[in-house]
């Protein structure tokens, strides 16, 4: 049944920390190389050499912009992948039972001989951290690397999930949230890690460490560039916008019908 | 969010031949032998041929059967199995008013409740999704149900049902557009909290802290498009979201209470009536997709 469990024994998941971060996406090569090769249906990609390329990821990057005031802006990127919620909302709208959350470790997986394949888990989660595999039709996401945690054909230092294996930086950290003595859970104090959207009510395990206290001083360090006096040559940075302006979405054949139709009217 | 077409045309053609079957088990035309055939033969071919249409949004249909067993949790399991129940109830009936030219009054209120039910399950597959704000109120499974009803009743041609049920429906979307414009506001989800940036970083640092701290995206995660970005920041066509508004309620409603009214009736007025019921209906539908965002559109600077 996918009713989720009163409540899992251990709670494992993943500490990342924003501030060491570097944005180099070699999670998302590692993720998509470990799963596309290893347990279950492979990672999709369609059209990858043609014009419209795409493919199934379980985690990706994004690049955020913080800026207060006048201040400099800091960039921070930020990798998502599944945060294997205590009340995932994604497990109780499966029609099949395919999706459920384990009892012993909490961690959210699919059963893809089960999946129908009607993304109504995607729909429900926040956090678009399931994708559906074009190819195989069955719903992918984040395993924790359940396939490399546990297995004992692996060396010592290679049983945690392949994003935290693979991290240049050393910024994302693998362990058990249930244990408060535990390395993850003590970063996760010390640093004030935080929930994605608390509002939906998903009680994330994933700790999003925050970046530190940083001032302009600092920032000016980091680049060359610092305040208001010290800004890069004006036009030095929009050589290429004009190539970066939005194409037009403008729809074609019927659509395109209505749409001239409709602006008619 | 993405309105894929086969899921429109399966919310919209199971609910009219729900609320046709609705109507047909309550005794609404009162219909007897071949004539009950037909009714219930055409109420069966929309509320079956809509739910038929659902498999076709499905990556793996062969194992749609599956879909009958989380009934305790899913709102989508239970539209399965609340459907099958209720095709079956009303087809005891149908066989009741088909051969015996009488149906069983409680049979036939327990088939309507559970035509009902069904239009309802359906609603709150959406309806229970926090993560789409303007779908998660209860307005949401009050339009799905007034649209079958109405539907029905138009098809019955009975315009003192249908009259009363097309105003009730009117309020009813009007209602879903107004608290829909305003419910991801009052959501309360920002690419802020999305993040939980803006709350880490204000106050620490020295200088120049004034105003608020604001996030946006500076690159996405991929350059072209993906599952998530297709199905879920669907953001084509919603600028004549207006006009498609008008367009659907004049259908929906105005055009068949207009035709209900004419001094004549039987098919040459129903037909019109249910066709232009159903073309607003596909509008509407339409809209409720369109118009629909996702806060994952959040991770992605649009919605």
């Amino acid at each position: 049944m996918t009713d989720l469990p009163d409540r899992s024994q251990r709670r494992l998941g993943l500490a990342i920390d924003l501030d060491i971060c570097v944005g180099c996406h070699a999670c998302v090569v590692s993720c998509k190389g470990w799963n596309t090769t290893a347990y279950g249906a492979p990672l999709s990609d369609s059209d990858p050499y043609g014009p419209n390329p795409s493919g199934t990821f379980l985690n990706r990057i994004h690049t955020f912009e913080v800026k207060t005031g006048d201040a400099t802006a800091t960039v921070v990127h930020f990798p998502k992948s599944c945060l294997h919620c205590d009340n995932a909302p994604c497990v109780t709208v499966c029609p099949t039972g395919a999706s459920y959350k384990r009892a012993e470790d909490g961690i959210v997986l699919v059963n893809e001989d089960h999946c129908i394949g009607c993304g109504l888990c995607a729909w429900a989660c926040p956090y678009g951290a399931r994708e559906l595999d074009p190819a195989e039709g069955v719903m992918k996401k984040c395993t924790l690397c359940v396939d490399r945690i546990y297995n004992e054909n692996l060396p010592e230092e290679d049983r945690e999930p392949a994003c935290v294996r693979t991290c240049p930086a050393n910024a994302r950290h693998f362990g058990d949230f249930s244990d408060p003595g535990s390395a993850v859970s003590r970063m996760s104090r010390d640093r004030g890690g935080v929930d994605l959207m608390p509002e939906q009510g998903t009680l994330p395990v994933n700790k999003y460490l925050p970046p530190r206290p940083r001032t302009d001083a600092d920032v000016g360090a980091d680049t060359g560039y610092g305040g208001p006096d010290n800004l890069p040559p004006a036009g030095s940075i929009d050589v290429l916008a004009p190539f970066l302006e939005p194409v037009a979405e403008t729809p074609s054949g019927i659509l395109g019908w209505i749409d001239r139709t409709l602006t008619r009217l | 969010m993405h309105p894929a077409p086969s899921i429109i045309l399966f919310t919209v053609v199971s609910g009219l031949g729900f609320g046709l079957l609705f109507f047909l088990c309550l005794g609404f035309p009162a219909v007897s032998g071949w004539t009950a055939f037909v009714w219930f033969f055409a109420a069966y071919a929309l509320a079956v041929g809509g739910l038929a249409l659902s498999a076709f949004h499905l990556g793996q249909p062969r194992r749609a059967l599956r879909a009958f067993t989380q009934w305790r949790s899913s709102w989508l399991s239970r539209e399965a199995v609340l459907s099958v129940a209720t095709l079956c109830l009303c087809g005891l009936q149908a066989l009741l008013l088909i051969f015996r030219a009488d149906g069983h009054p409680l049979l036939g209120g327990l088939a309507a409740l559970f035509c009902l039910g069904s239009v309802f399950c359906t609603s709150m597959i959406y309806a229970s999704l926090r993560t789409v704000p303007r779908w998660n109120h209860p307005v949401t499974p009050l339009v799905f149900c007034l649209t079958s009803l109405g539907g029905g009743a138009i098809m019955t041609g009975v315009p003192v049902l249908a009259t009363p049920l097309l105003i009730l429906l009117t309020a009813a979307q009007l209602g879903a557009w107004w608290i829909g414009d305003r419910r991801f506001a009052d959501a309360g989800s920002t690419v802020e909290t999305a993040t939980g940036l803006a709350a880490a970083l204000v106050g620490t640092r020295t200088t120049a802290t004034a105003g608020a701290t604001r996030v946006r995206l500076l690159e996405p995660p991929h350059t072209g498009e993906s599952y998530l970005t297709r199905e879920m920041v669907f953001i084509v066509g919603r600028r004549h979201a207006t006009k498609l508004r008008i367009l659907s309620l004049v259908c929906l409603v105005i055009l068949p209470l207009c035709l209900l009214a004419l001094p004549a009736a039987g098919p040459e007025v129903t037909i019109p009536a249910v066709a232009a019921h159903a073309v607003g209906a596909i509008v509407s539908r339409w809209l409720f997709f369109a118009e629909a965002e996702h806060v994952v559109g959040l991770y992605y600077g649009r919605r």
